[in-house]
């Protein structure tokens, strides 16, 4: 499948631009982003709150199998306006990235399409690029992960 | 002959990644990251050899140790290091798409 999601982080500044083009109409993509039942589908994290309003706020939380929590993210709503933008801030908790500030447009390009921008500020450029190695690191422990399996089982 | 190190073949050896990920979360000396490995000593020294001279870490001087550190900035100059995040959100919007795809036609 070709891959249509966009990353601008530019070196040294604070914040990055995620963009993506859909092949849904602009009112499908925002109502993913408003109805719990179907964040929850494909964010696959449960929704404890979302208050789509102005000084609302929202929270998530994501447990394994066993019903450990890892994962606990949440944020308040400054501006909401239906199938145009939302802006937030989103913080993930016990993690070492603080407080990020969010801009969502939402754009329609034609009947079918639309365009979604994710503009994400972060309170420092170290902060940032921490995040954007976060992925990158736990590809290399998986791989360890892995290699550590596969020597064990030959010892 | 002084041939140049290219950061892609730095990045391309799994010790060397390794090494990368444990200096990400603290400096730490030759000896420290040498620890982490089977391999002789020796060995380990000319990784962080051409670490350093890809500028992927920076050594610091300590008193009398030498601490290595990731350099975040020659990091982010490597595009493929920016893909494994810009998956997550391409996998995550093919999610969106697929789960709207089926509202639309339910209506």
């Amino acid at each position: 499948m070709e891959r249509k999601t966009k990353i601008n982080a530019e070196d040294g500044r604070q914040d990055l631009v995620i963009t993506r083009e859909f092949d849904l109409p602009l009112e499908l993509l925002f109502r993913a982003y408003v109805e719990p039942e179907i964040v929850e589908q494909w964010m696959g994290t449960r929704v404890l709150k979302l208050e789509n309003k102005k000084h609302g706020g929202y929270r998530f939380e994501t447990s394994d199998p066993q019903g450990n929590v890892v994962f606990q993210a949440n944020g308040t709503i400054h501006e909401f306006v239906p199938d145009s933008k939302i802006t937030r801030t989103f913080e993930m908790e016990n993690a070492p990235f603080g407080v990020q500030l969010e801009f969502l447009e939402f754009e329609k390009l034609t009947d079918e399409t639309s365009l979604l921008s994710i503009h994400t500020v972060f309170r420092s450029n170290a902060l940032r690029d921490q995040l954007l190695q976060l992925p990158f690191a736990q590809g290399i422990n998986m791989a360890h992960n892995r290699l550590q399996e596969i020597v064990s089982k030959l010892m | 002959m002084n041939l140049r190190r290219d950061v892609f073949q730095a990045i391309a050896d799994p010790t060397r990644r390794a090494i990368l990920l444990l200096v990400a979360t603290q400096s730490m000396t030759a000896g420290a990251i040498a620890a982490n490995f089977d391999t002789a000593r020796p060995t380990v020294s000319k990784h962080l050899q051409i670490l350093t001279e890809c500028q992927l870490i920076e050594p610091e001087q300590n008193g009398r140790e030498i601490h290595y550190h990731l350099n975040p900035k020659k990091m982010k100059e490597i595009a493929d290091f920016i893909e494994p995040f810009r998956d997550i959100w391409d996998e995550r919007f093919n999610k969106l798409e697929s789960v709207m795809k089926k509202y639309k036609t339910k209506k």
